[in-house]
């Protein structure tokens, strides 16, 4: 990791929430915990030594219970809450010496956010949400509401963009919080618990959705959440934070399986391990054949040494040779080497083995049987 | 015998204290305050005056629209000109019209300083705490006892009349308007200003828009109060119906009373229509999908 990809650089961030603030800061760095603080200050310790990067176009997830300063981290970003002490530097300049001038257009310009509770203005329609914060940056209203429509086409809402906030079901007053967050075109996105209060088909949708945008306009997402399903799904990096701790950053794969410590172990026991594994974890490497190679002798001088193997047709088709097809190549399905490998689990209920790709070309073949063996040994490593 | 509250120290002197105090403001300040608050006069003077000029099927008819445009009902439009025209009928047309005048100008007074008094309020904890009792103390003293100070200074008349109503007037304005801005959701507050509003702007888009309803419920109080204050401000110079009932009083002629006690009520009901008319419709696009 080199500086330039580092979007968001925290160091040694502390907030302590109270009016002796100074006396509970001394007592933090002589090492006293939450509680000591509370007792001894009457000052509640809201972060505590918060020190990590974010890099550019990643979705960096802060996950935590209730109570463990997730929210009051976020809200530093944009300084609706003020550190005690600390720096925050975003593409290199600290935030917190910005002046009032320059806060107000880093706000407007290079950083948006999106809220539990959509946070929109009951008393304007769903375009004049959207181009809320284009009008905040000044930008000449036709172009604004041009833009606005865009936006709201984006994210599936046309039709409605005269309709009161109220008059919309929770996931589409999200959908325009969410496209009023990317109207402003900034570089880093906030989401605190953006998904939270939506019904559970309607939060994976927006889940498909955030994804889906993501890979096409690569913003930095800054995820708070406290489902651990939901991190895992949409982190390309995760930090856990505890009574205003950090306990541990990492990829999925890294908190699952190298826990940093006995509450995140516990913290992570329950989860459905499929939905963190991906397929190139699992997949066994086969032999690859044009269909003219692919004789019957050769196919099964093959068999004996590999699992499986795959035969590419003239026009791209490609089928797999397994000894429970006894030979004969036959159609399957294709699934990309980085999905994860509980999205197979249906196609391999309906088919004995599939391919795996890497950007299209075939390298191997992912069965049942691989599968199984890999979940087995990632639980019993968590 | 009974045991009276023994006397602990003699209060002639604090009140001979507060007394000489005040008489000294009025001996020194009083010609300042009065030049101060002519405008207000003049403003209470052209605005009955107007009000009296103008034919009363004019005035009938304005009201009339008011009402229609605030509540979207024939009926309620109706019933505010029948009852306008019965004050009319009554004899009791530019008594009204004086004591319209004198709300009109006492409400306007106390809403364009009782709300930015709320938005203050609203603004700082510490102001707020200093200001509840104040109001409570504002409200809950015997109007009377207003009364003095500002006949003192300004002798029996219009200005001490419209003063006082004002200040027995204005707690529920700012009141209702700390409390609405108090009340706006958080979170649309903490949108806005991520998305780079100013404090003013934040104001001006986001917390007074989300407060008009209480801020109309406000509004529509202190116009009430103000209405009722206009019997007792009639004892210091108001003139206008209040003075028929005060006379009504003086020479115990019940019909006076009566019949100026009735356009009383009809001017509070259809001013209460109007107000309430319009708060309900400052609150629709709040409601809507409910």
């Amino acid at each position: 990791m080199t500086a330039a990809d580092i979007k968001i650089q925290v160091d040694k961030v502390f907030k302590i929430f109270g009016g002796n603030a100074c006396g509970a800061m001394s007592l933090v760095q002589s090492g006293a915990g939450k509680a000591e603080v509370l007792e001894k200050t009457g000052c509640v310790l809201g972060l505590s030594n918060i020190d990590f990067s974010i890099r550019t176009g990643e979705t960096f997830v802060i996950m935590g219970l209730s109570g463990s300063g997730k929210s009051t981290l976020i809200r530093h970003f944009n300084r609706l809450i003020e550190p005690t002490s600390g720096s925050i530097r975003v593409d290199g300049e600290n935030i917190l010496d910005m002046n009032t001038k320059q806060l107000l257009a880093f706000r407007r310009k290079g950083i948006s956010m999106v809220f539990q509770r959509f946070g929109l203005l009951p008393h304007q329609t769903v375009l004049e949400n959207v181009i809320c914060g284009l009008v905040l940056q000044g930008m000449d209203r036709r172009e604004a509401l041009r833009r606005g429509m865009e936006q709201v086409e984006l994210v599936g809402l046309k039709g409605f963009e005269n309709r009161f906030p109220k008059q919309l079901s929770g996931g589409m007053q999200q959908r325009v919080g969410l496209a009023r967050a990317l109207a402003t075109q900034a570089d880093i996105l906030l989401m605190d618990e953006a998904f939270s209060a939506l019904d559970p088909l309607i939060k994976s949708d927006m889940q498909e959705q955030l994804k889906d945008i993501q890979a096409r306009l690569k913003k930095t997402i800054v995820f708070i959440t406290h489902d651990l399903d939901e991190a895992l799904h949409l982190g390309d990096r995760i930090a856990i934070l505890k009574d205003g701790e950090l306990r541990q950053v990492g990829t999925g794969a890294d908190v699952l399986f190298r826990p940093a410590d006995e509450y995140v172990e516990r913290f992570v026991r329950k989860v459905d391990i499929s939905r963190a594994v991906h397929t190139h974890g699992a997949f066994v490497t086969v032999p690859v054949l044009r269909a003219v190679e692919a004789t019957e002798e050769r196919c099964a001088a093959l068999l004996r040494d590999a699992p499986g193997l795959i035969v590419v047709d003239g026009d791209g088709g490609q089928r797999v040779v397994t000894a429970a097809s006894l030979g004969k190549p036959i159609r399957t399905v294709s699934v990309e080497a980085d999905t994860l490998i509980g999205q197979s689990f249906p196609h391999l209920q309906a088919n004995d083995a599939i391919i795996v790709t890497r950007a299209g070309m075939a390298v191997g073949i992912l069965s049942r049987e691989m599968v199984f063996r890999t979940l087995a040994r990632s639980a019993r490593a968590a | 015998m009974t045991d009276n509250f023994p006397e602990i120290f003699d209060t002639r002197g604090l009140r001979f204290a507060i007394d000489d105090g005040f008489n000294w403001i009025v001996a020194n300040y009083g010609d300042l305050l009065e030049q101060i608050l002519m405008p207000l006069l003049k403003l209470l003077g052209t605005l009955e005056i107007f009000l009296q000029w103008l034919p009363w099927y004019v005035t009938v008819s304005v009201v009339a629209a008011l009402t229609y445009s605030a509540a979207r009902d024939l009926k309620a439009t109706a019933s505010a000109a029948v009852m306008l025209l019965a004050i009319g009928c009554l004899g009791l047309w530019n008594d009204a019209m004086s004591t319209i005048a004198l709300m009109l100008a006492a409400t306007v007074v106390a809403v364009t300083t009782g709300i930015p008094l709320g938005i203050f309020m609203a603004r700082s904890d510490r102001l707020r705490s200093m200001a509840l009792p104040l109001l409570d103390i504002m409200q809950t003293l015997p109007i009377f006892v207003y009364l003095i100070p500002f006949v003192m200074l300004f002798g029996p008349g219009k200005i001490p009349a419209i003063l006082a109503t004002v200040f027995f007037a204005i707690p529920p304005v700012i009141r209702l308007t700390d409390l609405g801005i108090r009340q706006v959701d958080g979170e649309v507050v903490e949108a806005i200003v991520a998305f780079g509003a100013t404090p003013r702007q934040k104001l001006l888009k986001v917390q007074i828009p989300l407060a008009l309803p209480t801020i109309m419920a406000g509004i529509n109080q202190t116009t009430m109060m103000a209405l009722s204050m206009v019997v007792i401000a009639s004892m210091i110079g108001a003139g206008g119906l209040g003075y028929q009932v005060l006379q009504g009083i003086q020479r115990l002629e019940v019909s006076r009373g009566l019949l100026a006690g009735i356009g009383i009520v009809f001017l509070a009901v259809i001013f209460d229509r109007i107000a309430q008319a319009y708060g309900r419709r400052a609150q629709k696009h709040l409601a809507t999908g409910e």
